[in-house]
């Protein structure tokens, strides 16, 4: 029965396409056909069509609505209001940070956008018209969209739901528009330190409000079955099972009733967590009508209305000795929630994982504060490409060393080197309490230094501003220096849950008689490719062609329960399920095998794709061969079959980091840039698929370039938002977008069962600080110490006049 | 509203029917023909997503009436595969990685067969240039631009070998 021609292991390790292979994709072929399948691509019989009448007031009480215009509009079914999610109590939802929000205005408005109403028709275009035909009367209130204005005690008061409380789901309010103070860290000892230190450089750092974007906008299909009772909802959800649970704590559905499925996603990146009015009043709507209703944002919806990220004050002060060395650090933040808190972060962390922002650096003391504050803005504060708040954190950190080093005269590249955390101290505990697992982060940095030339630049650098000062040239050179450590993996179960639930996650595997596979995942990709690449890590694991087994993901009714795929958590919590229940299938294999072979458990050893008996290397059988018998044969003591399951609770995050430098020349008259290179390393522990993490890579740090050079999310003091479409809010296009050149060092978790530890956000954490660090650098010779992202033609143009070099 | 007779062909095939003159043309294409390979990404004509085939021209079908696509000629990204299977260009951003979630992939495959056709020998600058009507979240672009280059030296070797 063994194979016919022998193949040598080299060809048997490649057959496989398993861990550490650039395997092609296999989603590729239907995405390049147009056969993707997309929510907006579902069509069901009887289908009718959502739409909201949105706030064009940031803060406003709502008088009345009347809908009997649109009623009487032929092909409008319903029109949907506070009032009538009321008694289903359903007017209001709970948000995933212990606060509640409003599915549709119930007596005021918070936010330009705000769902007043939800109107049904029997197709788009006429529920477009009857949207246009609800009258809403409106009285304006007196609107505030700065959160340090928003804390005065002559403040509007803005949830009035919550006047009188003075506590909230994270402990005291001192103001009625204060949501929470969290802190880490030992305040007494650094404040200490701070007063008496040789150097301390103080600064405010913003991080601005955007949005992630994706290029599909959110959407769902709900669909009631009327007689079997099964409510079945179709939508772009980065964490489906989670949707499933809310779904049935506020209906009232039992949870078995409730599927719900996650279709091909075109982009999450942090947009897809959250719970949306337009998902409630979708199921509301199927509900009511026994008719499946789809719901469908335009771009400007999803601006406006669903999901903003960052938003941070960063006040910092960082202390240090005369040479360099650091002694302390302390960050207050002031974070701007806007009119809800629906940040999407595990309960206990209310700021997210901000408080990694020692990042690479060993800092013996840290404290941190983070205080939460209620705006006329749209709610959100999501982890777009980060994990939880850890973007906002090394941007933090990355310009505060800059700052650092100004203040010493130092350069940043040294001062950063000095106060690494050295590779023997790995696992390093830090000042605000976190175990980084390992690292090595002085060989990752002088290989990056190395190849861009870093001394040569510096030099170069100097040249240029004489040139400038002579009046030779109107261009200077900026050098962006960044080196990040990130988090990822949320996370263990015994301190990160989202609304009650661990955070864990799963991987099911069923074995088929002829040897293929098929695994079922509690994540859901939105392009990171995980049917290509989870199915690697088991081929690894389980000796079977990574080309003959299927993964799926995103239906709740066949995967197993999952916190879903966002913080980077699907590769170190999902992936290391697969690779544990591959390890349990491995382990039934080895007793079958044994059996076959009539030889002790213990006398087998693996090979790639086989069990082979100790040093008689001719008698083995194949995994393909042991499928086979795990369904045709009586063995005594095993139960027939094959399949496992794992739920993986990780013992820990895990810390990827890298090193990136950018260089970019600057037109001080214009303020127009061009990048020159942009070099990223990035050590994500074990690479699974070198071409996927490339993309990820190349994919991450174009939204950083977006987000640092352009894109925001802004408002007016009076709360209209002025980026609502891409007409405002920068997306780079391929012109814009420079050539990366991509580089790795491999420093594996020690705790996760392959060592991998998730890259798809790094680029963008690191990112940001590289290309921000690369402007404020070109005019560090000029003086220039903080201005504030994005850095558009605009802003830099006015960093140049602002230090007198248009003369 | 008052109804239109819209005739047009699209991949091929003569199509005949009842719409709005409001309706738009990747309304037509997505929910009366059930062409779902054309996205829609925005609603300002930015993103590409939508790119289709028309007279010879690519076109944001979200910016095109039904009714100024009468007696039209459409090509779709379901209309732009090889017999049995991928064709050049797909089989390239497939080999290449030049898509991820694939959301822009059907407007970005349909704009660069296109693009290949009104500059066979693009450089890479041109072909940024080319593909800059076509947004991408994912990528980065980086490998889009590859696969571009790499199928139009393969399609010209192609071409050469047929003269
Ligand atoms: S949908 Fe964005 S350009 Fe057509
Ligand atoms: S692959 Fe996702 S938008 Fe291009």
């Amino acid at each position: 029965m063994n194979e016919m021609a022998p193949i040598s292991r080299e060809e048997r390790v490649e057959k496989l396409k398993g861990l550490g292979c650039s395997r092609k994709r296999v989603e590729d072929v239907r995405f390049t056909q147009g056969k993707g399948n997309y929510v907006d691509d579902l069509k069901l019989p009887g289908m009718l069509h959502g739409d909201f009448v949105r706030s064009p007031y940031a803060h406003a009480r709502v008088k009345s609505v009347d809908k009997s215009a649109a009623l009487a509009l032929p092909g409008v079914v319903a029109v949907l209001t506070a009032e009538d999610l009321a008694p289903l109590n359903l007017h209001w939802m709970p948000t995933l940070a212990g606060d509640k929000q409003m599915v549709l205005a119930d007596g005021k408005v918070l936010f330009q956008g705000q769902e007043v109403a939800f109107v049904v028709a029997s197709d788009r275009y006429v529920a477009a018209d009857a949207v246009d035909l609800v009258v809403v009367d409106y009285e304006e209130l007196p609107v505030v969209t700065d959160p340090f204005k928003a804390l005065q005690p002559d403040a509007p008061v803005l949830r009035e739901d919550l006047q009188g409380r003075t506590s909230g789901a994270h402990g005291d309010r001192r103001h009625h528009n204060h949501i929470f103070l969290w802190e880490a860290g030992d305040k007494a000892a650094t404040d200490e330190v701070i007063a008496s230190a040789d150097v301390v450089a103080e600064e405010m750092v913003y991080y601005h409000r955007t949005h992630p974007c994706p290029l599909e906008t959110c959407g769902c299909v709900a669909s009631m079955d009327t007689v079997n009772g099964k409510l079945t909802v179709h939508g772009t959800f980065q964490a489906p099972h989670v949707v499933r649970t809310v779904a049935s704590l506020l209906s009232g559905i039992e949870e078995h009733k409730i599927r719900v499925i996650s279709p091909d996603i075109g982009g999450g990146f942090g947009n897809k967590v959250g719970v949306y009015p337009g998902y409630v009043c979708s199921i509301v709507a199927s509900i009511v009508t026994g008719r499946p209703v789809k719901w469908i944002e335009d771009r400007m919806e999803n601006l406006t209305a669903t999901a903003f990220a960052r938003d941070y004050w960063m006040k910092g002060k960082i202390a240090a000795t005369k040479d360099g060395r650091i002694t302390g650090l302390s960050c207050h933040v002031t974070a701007d929630h806007g009119a809800f808190d629906a940040c999407a972060d595990p309960s206990k962390f209310p700021a997210g994982f901000f408080h990694i922002c020692t990042g690479s650096y060993d800092i013996p003391v840290a404290h941190v504060g983070v205080d939460g504050v209620y705006t006329n803005k749209a709610p959100g504060g999501v982890a777009y490409r980060c994990s939880f708040r850890v973007t906002e954190a090394a941007y933090f950190i990355e310009r505060m060393i800059e700052v650092l080093a100004i203040e010493l005269g130092m350069d940043a590249a040294e001062l950063r080197a000095k106060n690494f955390i050295r590779k023997e101290q790995f696992p390093y505990h830090s000042a605000l309490g976190w175990e980084y697992d390992s690292g090595d982060y002085h060989t990752a940095w002088d290989k990056a230094l190395k190849a861009v030339g870093y001394a040569d630049l510096r030099k170069e650098q100097a040249e240029r501003v004489e040139a400038f000062r002579r009046g030779e040239t109107r261009k200077l050179i900026g050098i962006g220096l960044t080196h990040f450590t990130e988090i990822v993996g949320a996370g263990p179960v015994k301190n990160c849950d989202i609304l009650g639930m661990g955070m864990f996650d799963s991987c099911e595997i069923r074995i088929h008689p002829t040897g293929s596979a098929v695994a079922r995942l509690g994540t859901i990709s939105q392009g990171q490719g995980h049917a290509t690449t989870f199915a690697q890590i088991l081929a690894s694991e389980i000796g079977l062609p990574a080309d003959s087994i299927t993964v799926e993901e995103g239906d709740t009714d066949t995967a197993p329960y999952g916190l879903g795929t966002y913080g980077s958590r699907s590769t170190p919590v999902a992936g290391a399920a697969t690779a544990m229940a591959g390890r349990k299938i491995r382990a039934k294999a080895q007793m079958i095998a044994a059996y076959l072979l009539e030889v002790h458990d213990g006398d087998l050893e693996w090979d790639v794709d086989r069990f082979v008996v100790k040093g008689a290397p001719e008698r083995f059988k194949t995994m393909k061969e042991i499928a086979f018998a795990s369904y045709n044969q009586a063995i005594p003591g095993v139960e027939p079959g094959l399949e496992a399951v794992s739920y993986y609770d990780p013992p820990n995050m895990t810390y990827p980091f890298g090193a990136y430098v950018c260089v970019m020349e600057i037109d001080v008259d214009t303020g127009v840039h061009e990048i020159r290179q942009f070099y990223a390393l990035d050590d994500c522990g074990t690479r699974i698929n070198p071409m996927v993490i490339e993309g990820q890579v190349h994919g991450g740090l174009t939204e950083a370039l977006a987000i640092a050079m352009g894109q925001e999310i802004a408002y007016d003091e009076i709360g209209n938002v002025k980026t609502g479409t891409l007409m405002d809010f920068f997306l780079p296009t391929a012109w814009e977008t420079p050539h990366y050149t991509t580089d790795f060092t491999e420093t594996p978790s020690p705790h996760h069962p392959i060592g991998a530890k998730g890259v798809g956000e790094s680029p963008n954490v690191g990112g940001v600080p590289a290309f921000s660090n690369a402007v404020h650098d070109a005019f560090r010779p000029f003086g220039l110490r903080q201005s504030h992202m994005p850095h558009d033609h605009w802003r830099i143009w006015k960093i140049a006049r602002d230090l007198g070099l248009h003369g | 509203m008052a109804k239109m007779q819209l005739r047009l062909t699209v991949n091929g095939e003569a199509a005949e029917l009842l719409v709005e003159p409001r309706e738009l043309l990747v309304y037509v294409l997505r929910e009366r023909l059930g062409l779902t390979g054309p996205h829609v990404g925005c609603d300002t004509s930015h993103c590409g997503a939508c790119t289709v085939d028309m007279d010879g021209r690519s076109v944001k079908s979200c910016t095109v009436f039904a009714a100024q696509a009468d007696g039209a000629d459409v090509t779709t990204i379901e209309g732009l595969g090889a017999p049995g299977g991928l064709s050049v260009l797909q089989q390239a951003f497939r080999e290449h990685h030049g898509l991820q979630c694939g959301f822009c992939t059907p407007g970005m495959i349909t704009r660069a067969h296109r693009f290949l056709q009104e500059n066979p020998n693009p450089s890479e600058e041109e072909v940024r240039f080319g593909m800059a009507g076509n947004l991408c979240r994912c990528t980065g672009y980086q490998n889009i631009v590859k696969a571009i280059m790499a199928a139009a030296a393969e399609l010209n070797a192609v071409r050469e070998a047929a003269e």
